[in-house]
């Protein structure tokens, strides 16, 4: 008998809308405060413009290899599993690159998708054991971070491999060419913006209207129209810094179009509901008739391709594979879930929370760095940021009851 | 005699919801006092103000323990004044041992360090006065549930308990297990502990209880001495309304055979014995059939074993569903050929407590929410909302998480859950555990219409009064057996019993 059962009324108004959203709203809220902080911070101490078109244009080549995993890392926590291999197959699936393309001479769009198919192997093969024999997701992780770093140094011999063409390095540090020419701004990046920002804008009316149809009690309108201004501001406004500069990276727009497709397949299909209901209660959804070990043994297929595509990315960034490539990665992935709402026992976590997440580790390493900050201070304020985070989202919980 | 425990007045409120609102509860030294009411009457929150789970000064009124105003802050201070409550979940660590448990947070110890053989002697008096006879080193996750409970009492009485609270003592025990620990209860009452019982078992009450106090809405409706104990008198207080029949009146229309089971066996998935022995049976079309029979008997693992293979290996025999063979070999297939199980254990098994209801209905059947692979939102709210109303669900959106809700309504949540995949045969597994009597009659009447409809429903339940009054037919198993078959008329609580027996001893002789 618990007295939550009497009814809660139900909520209505701006402030209950708030409270519920609470979460979400409040990481968009915290950071775009620690990029104004930084703004601030950086002109006054250091002279510099934190908001550049170069420094922007640097924050998603340094962060668009953690967005990528940290997609498919959400799927797996929430599955109520965890991957600590990422940072590891990331480097061996980078190594694997290297060596296709430049001791075996293999042109890039063959190699491209042999690596991706590698990394889905990798997945595949500590997948099979963790939902087919059920050993705990973090002992074979565990020794998968182990076996792949080891793996890695095998196949490079201890060594760098590198250069690689163009072609291969466009893909961390090409920029979507200008279709109208070589002249600033950069019409092209206006245009994908512009329609990027529309498009947001018009999915959003289309789902309140619908949500309207359905007789669903709609988001208060100003605070729908206030959110959405904001966000087309934040879009527009890097849109025109980025078009003032060298347009629109490459790797920005891959990352956007994994953002958008994860988004919907979390939210808007049956496949990724049933992950959410293993998440949940994974008896319950076995006894509803989900295959429970398939959707495991697929999200950790997920992450492997993935985790690939992350390498290829790292790799062709710094234009040679190292063998302490990705070293670390998993931690910043993990983290940036967890900052993101994801819950630790699974069930949890949103893909907007969890590119928030990420963007938040991403401006404020990129913050202190320009500041100066420390390697060893940085480490110290991001670590208290996770623990704020999640302390924050059990506070929120034990207070709904 | 006088009175140890006066609670007067007793209001306790939270935010937007009166919990208690002037609740009286007067109990005699050395009696036991059962206090009844339906699920969210109040009565788990009136056992947490005694025991200072909710501190004095976070309600109203007053509490009198020895004639003397008491103001406990939290629980240790109600347990040093002889307060001890046992909960329904047993609050034991199954990979300590009995005596680590029995002292736990209380250690028979000097300056830090045990004297285990003084623990050990200790702990062979207490479980000797609850009739246990286990070694003081045995793990508490080898006893059963039944024994499980006698140690949370043993526990109580190492902490010298003048007045034990039981919340639901008997929910997970089975028949002889339950009749155990009520002898007990009246054992503790000839030693002088003062006791008060929550508990849905009518016919418990009246075996043990001196008084009853009923709780409705979160106010006392009145104090029933002895002689005025029925349960027609109990139900009515706590109902609000006269319940001249318990199950609701139906005339069965029977049809063909709609689902035949032949020879069914299974092997316990990890033990070289078998479970389920050749158990043959048919449901028909309108038909309610019951499966009596001891926890332990099988069959849950019969059910489960049907549906999909979720329990047990090597299983063998032949099911006709609707006149064909259908493939059972995995959940969805089964759900696919128009089977259903409702679970035991709605918790653990049934539902994803901290998903919303309109999730949780759509759960076992998402491609009738989609249009390919696509969820439609909207579809899957007009969905839940129809079951809502259908079944009654009590809940002010659909959008509320169903840890919320009350057992009833989760209850209904599961069933419109299985509705919603369209069966054929629904297999419900202690349908009403748990849920108080006017939910239950929800239950029984949601039954009589699914039967009604066409479909074949098979009840499993431990309470033999609920399947004589639900049932057309009644299978009666013992050891993985069918030990017998009973039409409504020939069916009695003493027949049941009886075919449970002779088949035992069959056993033995075999």
């Amino acid at each position: 008998m618990s007295t939550a059962e009497t009814n809660k009324p139900a909520t209505t108004g701006i402030g209950a809308h708030l409270g519920s959203h609470l979460r979400e709203n409040g990481m968009m809220l915290a950071l775009v405060a620690i990029v104004l902080f930084f703004f601030v911070i950086v002109r006054a101490t250091q002279g510099v413009d934190f908001l550049s078109a170069q420094n922007i244009t640097n924050l998603f080549l340094q962060n668009s290899y953690v967005i990528i995993m940290a997609l498919g890392m959400l799927l797996v926590i929430v599955a109520g599993h965890i991957d600590l291999s990422v940072g590891s197959v990331a480097a061996f699936t980078g190594a694997v690159a290297s060596v296709l393309m430049v001791r075996m001479g293999l042109p890039v769009l063959v190699v491209i998708p042999i690596v991706l198919v590698v990394g889905g192997l990798i997945g595949a093969a500590q997948g099979y054991w963790i939902a087919y024999w059920r050993i705990p997701s973090f002992i074979v992780t565990l020794a998968g971070m182990l076996v792949f770093r080891g793996l890695t140094l095998w196949l490079l011999g201890g060594q760098n491999i590198g250069p690689f063409e163009r072609s291969f390095q466009a893909l961390s540090t090409g920029f979507i060419p200008d279709l109208f020419g070589p002249d600033k701004p950069n019409f092209t990046a206006l245009i994908l913006v512009a329609v990027a920002a529309a498009a947001i804008v018009w999915t959003g009316v289309r789902a309140r209207a619908r949500e309207a149809e359905f007789g669903i009690t709609p988001e208060p309108a100003g605070f729908f129209w206030a959110r959405n201004a904001v966000v087309v501001v934040a879009l527009l406004f890097v849109g025109w810094k980025l078009a003032s500069f060298r347009g629109l990276p490459n790797v920005l727009l891959v990352m956007s179009v994994l953002i958008v497709l994860y988004a919907f397949f979390t939210e808007s299909t049956t496949t990724g509901r049933r992950i959410y209901a293993l998440g949940g209660n994974e008896k319950a959804a076995k006894l509803s008739g989900i295959k429970t070990e398939r959707l495991v043994f697929f999200t950790f297929v997920n992450m492997g391709v993935l985790a690939s595509l992350a390498g290829m990315i790292v790799t062709a960034r710094l234009n040679s594979a190292t063998p302490k490539a990705g070293v670390g990665f998993e931690l910043d992935v993990i983290a940036a879930v967890f900052i993101g709402g994801a819950s630790m026992s699974g069930g949890v976590g949103r893909i907007i929370g969890v590119v928030v997440g990420a963007l938040i580790m991403g401006v404020m390493n990129n913050g202190m760095s320009i500041m100066g900050i420390g390697i060893d201070y940085q480490q110290v304020i991001k670590g208290l940021v996770l623990l704020a985070a999640v302390i924050f989202d059990v506070y929120n919980k034990n207070k709904q009851g | 005699m006088t009175a140890i425990l006066e609670m007067q007045g007793i209001t306790k409120t939270f935010p937007g919801v009166k919990a208690l609102s002037n609740v009286n509860l007067s109990v005699r030294e050395g009696e036991i006092h059962a206090i009844c009411g339906e699920n969210g009457a109040g009565k788990s929150t009136l056992m947490k103000v005694l025991s200072g789970v909710y501190p004095h000064g976070s309600y109203d009124g007053e509490i009198l323990y020895d004639g003397k105003p008491a103001r406990f802050r939290d629980i240790r201070d109600s347990e040093q004044a002889g307060i001890v409550i046992i909960h329904q979940e047993l609050a034991l660590v199954p990979l300590l041992s009995v005596a680590e448990n029995l002292f736990l947070g209380n250690e028979v110890a000097t300056g830090g360090v045990i004297n285990w053989p003084l623990a050990y002697q200790k702990t062979e008096t207490l479980l000797k006065k609850v009739g246990l006879t286990e070694a003081p080193t045995t793990k508490v996750e080898k006893l059963g549930v039944g024994k499980q409970q006698l140690v949370e009492i043993a526990k109580a009485l190492a902490k010298n308990v003048r007045l034990l609270i039981l919340d639901e003592p008997t929910a997970a025990l089975q028949e002889n297990d339950s009749q155990k620990l009520l002898d007990l209860m009246l054992e503790l009452k000839g030693q002088g502990v003062t006791q008060i019982i929550i508990s849905h078992k009518l016919n418990e009450i009246r075996r043990v209880a001196d008084r009853v106090t009923v709780i409705r809405d979160g106010s006392t409706v009145s104090t029933l001495d002895r002689s005025e104990i029925t349960e027609d008198r109990i139900i009515r207080d706590m109902v609000g309304r006269d319940m001249a029949h318990r199950y609701p009146d139906r005339t069965p229309r029977i049809g063909e055979v709609l689902m035949e089971v032949r020879n069914w066996s299974v092997m316990h998935p990890d033990q070289p014995r078998q479970v389920i022995r050749d158990v043959s049976m048919t449901v028909r079309k309108g038909e309610i059939v019951g499966i009596a029979g001891l926890m332990g008997s099988g069959r849950t693992e019969f059910a489960m074993s049907l549906f999909g293979r979720s329990y047990g290996r090597d299983i063998r025999g032949e099911v006709s569903l609707a006149g064909g063979t259908p493939d059972l070999s995995t959940v969805s297939k089964a759900i696919d050929a128009g089977l259903a199980y409702v679970t035991e254990d709605r918790k653990a098994l049934g539902l994803i407590l901290d998903e919303p209801i309109l999730r949780n209905i759509s759960l076992a059947n998402l491609e009738g929410v989609a249009k390919g692979a696509v969820l439609s939102r909207g579809r899957e709210q007009q969905v839940a909302e129809k079951y809502r109303k259908a079944m009654n669900i009590r809940t002010p959106s659909v959008f509320q998480r169903v840890v919320n809700l009350s057992g009833g309504n989760q209850q209904k949540v599961v069933l419109s859950k299985w509705l919603f995949t369209d069966p054929k045969v629904l297999i419900l597994d202690e349908p009403t555990r748990g849920i108080d009597v006017g939910a239950k009659f929800e239950i029984y009447n949601i039954m009589n219409e699914l039967a009604a409809q066409g479909h074949g429903v098979v009840m499993i339940s431990s309470e033999m009064p609920e399947l004589l009054g639900m049932c057309d037919r009644i299978y009666v198993m013992n050891e993985g057996r069918i030990a017998g078959e009973l039409t409504r008329e020939q069916a009695s609580q003493e027949r049941i019993m009886a075919l449970i027996l002779q088949d035992g001893m069959k056993g033995e002789a075999a």
